[in-house]
């Protein structure tokens, strides 16, 4: 029998998948402002973060009144525990979005030009990837594709400590009259960080799916 | 005397205007005073629970909404009046027999007729001296329906409505309460009886019947409170301690006895 309240737990569910597209989308227009030295893309992921971080209030009001109300209990309440660690992740993932666009944005103001990027395309494709099939695998309850996503991690994390090195160690470390390495450092970690949290909610998918 | 409505606790503007006004009301059984200047407004085609623990009051305050409380020789209105649609109830030239027309209720244990199904709900009909066969059907037909039990007995309406699960009798006298067309409908720990499934059932039904119904009840069940109403009030030692919409009631009470009591710390 479906019960009349079982449409707050479906709204809850789109909008779930509502921040999370937000979040990637976030992500993909920070780094795509800071390689295309794109100044109107890095505005436009700043003033994503609002929105992101309003639809975590609203998911998280809305869970607590769900369990205070509706007594869930078995997948429903693990439902609602999955909503409100991921809409945690993926506004954390905004955050990190809104830092790659205020460093980028240091950047360009004192260079004009992103210059050297090393491997954060690459990373930044990766994690939107990773956060893609993240947001995927809770849609379709996919477990393969969520434990996918978990092993993808390593990759970004390896490439992460590429470019510390490379930023911290190579050339680009040399112009420490201007030094922006520091900004593509924090760019590479923020980054690195986006795919933790699309990993976080890979295991929240996991954990929704075969419980405890 | 104050005629001032208690102040409701949440700030959330009310979707529809009250029906019933409540104020100063007080109530005895002889000398055991058993609701205490009772103040507030039940609104329209919403769902109102009343919770608290046994003895508080509440389902004493239910039975004053149809003045079923006349029957009991000892009980007596102290103070203060009932209005409902601007009517106080408890006026002496109120026919009784009519205000329970429009104030139907449903008690804790199922009580069919022992006749069949059809004559259960007909029952009111024929009191109102309906005698067309082909009104009587289709009222009949339209309350079983209303209240979700038209697809389970369609094809057994003439027999005993005894031989009905309890689940079914509850909606059996759901449907037999809105033949006469009430607009209230007084729920007196409607599941108590019920398994769960019976209950959930009751539950969607008091979900679909709001859109035409006010609908008061009283139940022990703090969850049941929770799911189904708009606004609860929350009795204890007969008095109205706390009354809001059912959100900020469970999830943010003003008064630390309503906290202790949902939360289960007493009663």
């Amino acid at each position: 029998m479906k019960r009349f309240y079982q449409q707050e737990l479906e709204d809850i569910r789109t909008k779930l998948v509502l921040i999370g597209e937000k979040a990637k989308e976030a992500a993909n227009i920070a780094t795509e402002g800071f390689l295309e030295n794109d100044l109107e893309k890095l505005k436009r992921a700043i003033e994503m973060d609002k929105a992101i971080d309003q639809l975590e209030a609203e998911i998280d009001q809305e869970s607590v009144r769900y369990i205070t109300l509706r007594s869930p209990v078995s997948i429903d309440v693990r439902y609602i525990l999955v909503a409100i660690k991921a809409s945690h992740d993926l506004e954390r993932a905004g955050d990190e979005a809104e830092k790659i666009a205020l460093q980028a944005k240091k950047i360009l103001s004192k260079d004009g030009v992103s210059g050297e990027t090393a491997a954060i395309g690459t990373m930044n494709t990766l994690a939107s990837s990773m956060m893609q099939d993240a947001i995927t695998a809770f849609i379709e309850e996919d477990i393969e594709l969520a434990r996918d996503v978990i092993a993808r991690d390593k990759e970004v994390n390896k490439l992460n400590k590429e470019n510390f090195k490379f930023f911290s160690q190579g050339p680009e470390s040399d112009r420490t009259e201007n030094a922006t390495h520091f900004q593509k450092i924090f760019i590479s970690k923020s980054i690195e960080r986006i795919a933790d949290h699309a990993k976080n909610l890979a295991e929240e998918v996991i954990y929704l799916l075969t419980g405890p | 005397m104050s005629k001032s409505v208690p102040k409701e606790t949440s700030d959330a503007p009310a979707k529809n205007s009250p029906i019933i006004k409540i104020r100063n009301f007080d109530f005895a059984y002889g000398d055991a005073q058993a609701l205490f200047d009772i103040n507030m407004d039940i609104y329209e085609k919403e769902v109102t629970a009343f919770i608290g623990p046994s003895g508080c009051g509440k389902s004493t305050f239910l039975r004053c909404f149809n003045r079923m409380n006349d029957l009991i020789d000892i009980a007596s209105i102290k103070n203060g009046e009932i209005g409902i649609s601007g009517v106080n109830i408890y006026e002496k030239e109120i026919d009784v027999i009519e205000l329970r027309k429009h104030v139907g209720m449903v008690f804790q244990k199922s009580n069919p007729f022992p006749k069949s199904i059809y004559e259960n709900v007909a029952y009111g009909l024929r009191i109102q001296n309906i005698k067309k066969k082909s009104e009587i059907d289709a009222v009949v037909e339209e309350c079983l329906r209303s209240a979700a039990l038209w697809d389970e007995v369609k094809d057994r309406l003439n027999e005993s409505a005894l031989g009905m699960s309890g689940g079914q009798q509850q909606r059996l006298c759901i449907a037999r309460a809105l033949a006469v067309r009430p607009r209230i409908l007084l729920m007196d720990e409607p599941c108590s009886a019920l398994d769960p499934i019976a209950t959930a059932k009751i539950e969607e039904l008091i979900y679909e019947l709001k859109k035409q119904y006010t609908i008061i009840i009283v139940t022990h069940s703090m969850q049941q409170a929770a799911r189904v109403s708009d606004r609860t009030a929350f009795f204890y030692l007969g008095k109205l301690i706390e009354y809001g919409q059912t959100d900020q009631i469970f999830m943010n009470p003003n008064d630390e006895k309503t906290e202790a009591y949902i939360s289960g710390r007493f009663g």
